[in-house]
């Protein structure tokens, strides 16, 4: 078996084992635990986007929060029905939520879909900015749709989200975004990210790409939205604005943009820094801000980001 | 028909502080190719400024609220060169992508500074100038509305002055159309760069201030919306294009301010970016602007 499928279903072993000692965890311990892991899904989907494929998108917060709405509607408002009064088995309630958690996932990836066509005509800066307006239309949509509670948000979500659902769907998402940009399809997301010019005088549909890597990353982002609402229990729209953004787009950028190992280690330290520095929370954007200033100046390319071997030189002549 | 007007004047005196501030992307963007997310923060200690320097002088009088302005462009202007000289000019030739992380990095690092220095919670701005309502027929018009829409014009009229009649404004314009012409003219790009970025900072530190004026609570936060919005007047307009700046800002203001009037007004946030994103699909150059197409 290949090496990414090996470490998938080792991931999968891994979870199901977790899952089953995580009566024996320290709940503090579990709860930090999946902070990390959705993090991680979030970075490793905006990596995606932002480092391979090179489009500097703004608004990840956005299609967490779509996913988060949906998964969280569904929960609420659908699957009670199919239930019944008694909640069902421990397997229906599995299904349901996986259920749940993939809706949100779709409406994520269509929300993108319906975002990427229109933006990623535009490059660079403009593309950031459409996509911090695009974030904030969602916001404000959610804010004043009655069905979602408004700028309440919606409460008494089921705490389905367990360790398990994190660790399975964290690893899904590496997977996914490694193969995806190793397959001979996916080398197109890295040559948008070098030359667009150059790759679309050898017959690359850039556009394509980007719209691609748009949707799996929304996809995803829709994913570990749905996960963190279940895992809360109650979402408001404000709880999505762009300082979420801000924040996933840190880790990317820390990790080394186009480097999921760099950027998993990223999430990991940015979700564990805040709970360990907790005397000085009120520092911890200006450190965060602080990070990124000098990190452009001294180390463009991450600080995460070393070299995994020499590069093979080529043979003299 | 009064309201109209009423609402129409309101959306005057909204939009020529977006053209203010809009101003101060435009040429960044004009000069140097890339978006000053720290602009709208720029903007926001203006205000703040004028908050510490309006409890020197005496509330209400016509040469207090004069040097309180001008006390918040001084400042905005060295901080926007410092911030210049200090985060953006080691990136000089690097790729956008890292000018761009750095420039919301500064956003960032003033707003949250302004956090714990200035504190979170909104602060009521003291009224600077003498306040006093006029009633004309049905229509009501503030002294503040009118300072607004009066030292704005008279900032873009200096900066018209400043951009097409000085020297320094030639050489901006140079560098604007091509940086490494300019050079071998003889052009010292560096002082021309940090020249506009104290102009544009100036200009947004008087934004502040008259911002302030009219909805008197400050917080460190309270830049991100007018900035977002005066960035796409200035997309409006023209990015690049001063004259667009102006006309986007005057434009969105009062578009927002119908809008808030209306039955939408809930939506008021979601128009600005709903205009950036159809002015970007169907006319990506602004209203004014001259369309360009990429060459390799």
């Amino acid at each position: 078996m290949p090496k990414p499928h090996l470490a998938l279903v080792a991931a999968l072993l891994v979870a199901l084992g977790l899952s089953h000692f995580s009566d024996q965890i320290d709940p503090y311990h579990l709860d930090v635990l999946i902070g990390v892991g959705i993090n991680i899904i979030l970075a490793v989907s905006l990596n995606l986007v932002n480092g391979y494929t090179g489009q500097f998108s703004l608004g990840h917060a956005g299609f967490m929060s779509v996913g988060a709405y949906f998964a969280a509607a569904i929960s609420l408002f659908v699957a009670p029905q199919w239930l019944g009064a008694e909640g069902g088995s421990v397997l229906q309630r599995g299904l349901a939520f996986a259920g749940a958690l993939l809706a949100g996932g779709l409406c994520a990836a269509v929300a993108g879909l319906l975002v990427g066509v229109p933006s990623l005509r535009l490059k660079g800066d403009y593309l950031a900015l459409v996509t911090l307006g695009f974030g904030e239309i969602i916001r404000v949509i959610f804010q004043n749709v009655e069905k979602f509670g408004g700028a309440l948000g919606l409460n008494g979500i089921p705490a389905y989200t367990t360790i398990f659902w994190v660790i399975a769907f964290g690893a899904l998402a590496v997977f996914t975004v490694t193969c995806l940009v190793n397959s001979t399809y996916g080398r197109g997301f890295l040559a948008t990210h070098d030359d667009e010019i150059a790759s679309e005088s050898v017959g690359l549909d850039t556009t394509r790409y980007k719209i691609v890597a748009f949707v799996v990353g929304a996809f995803f982002a829709g994913i570990a939205g749905g996960l963190y609402g279940h895992f809360k229990l109650t979402i408001t729209p404000t709880g999505f604005d762009f300082t979420k953004s801000i924040e996933i787009v840190v880790m990317v950028i820390l990790g080394g943009m186009g480097n999921t190992r760099g950027v998993i280690l990223a999430a990991i330290i940015l979700t564990l820094l805040p709970e360990l520095l907790r005397p000085i929370a009120e520092f911890r954007m200006i450190i965060y801000s602080l990070l990124l200033i000098i990190l452009m100046i001294v180390r463009p390319q991450g600080l995460l980001n070393f070299p995994r071997r020499a590069a093979k030189k080529s043979p003299a002549p | 028909m009064s309201e109209f007007l009423q609402q129409l004047l309101n959306g005057l005196s909204l939009g020529a502080i977006y053209a203010l501030i809009a101003l101060g992307y435009t040429m960044v963007y004009g000069v140097l190719r890339f978006i000053n997310f720290a602009h709208a923060d720029v903007f926001m200690v203006g205000s703040f400024i004028g908050y510490y320097a309006g409890k020197l002088v005496p509330e209400g009088t016509l040469w207090g609220g004069f040097s309180v302005l001008l006390a918040a462009m001084l400042g905005c202007a060295l901080l926007g060169m410092s911030i210049e000289r200090l985060a953006y000019r080691p990136l000089r030739g690097s790729p956008t992508l890292n000018v761009l992380i750095t420039a919301i990095g500064v956003s960032l690092l003033l707003e949250y500074s302004g956090q714990v220095f200035f504190g979170a919670a909104p602060r009521t701005f003291p009224p600077i100038f003498p306040s006093q309502n006029f009633q004309f027929g049905s229509l009501t018009l503030s002294s503040n509305q009118i300072a607004v829409i009066v030292v704005a014009a008279l900032l873009m009229l200096a900066l018209q002055f400043i951009v097409h009649r000085t020297k320094i404004g030639t050489a901006m314009r140079a560098v604007s159309l091509n940086p490494r012409a300019a050079q071998l003219v003889g052009i010292n790009n560096d002082v021309v760069i940090s020249f506009t970025f104290g102009l544009g900072s100036a200009l947004a530190g008087a934004g502040g201030i008259l911002y302030a004026m009219n909805y008197p609570s400050i917080d460190p936060l309270m830049g991100v919306m007018p900035g977002l919005k005066a960035f796409v007047a200035a997309i409006l307009g023209g990015i690049g294009n001063i004259r667009g700046a102006a006309l986007g800002g005057l434009l969105l203001g009062t578009v927002e301010t119908f809008v808030s009037g209306s039955q939408w007004s809930t939506y008021k946030d979601a128009i600005a970016f709903g205009i950036l994103i159809i002015i970007l699909l169907f006319r990506p150059a602004g209203l004014l602007g001259k369309f360009t197409v990429e060459k390799v």
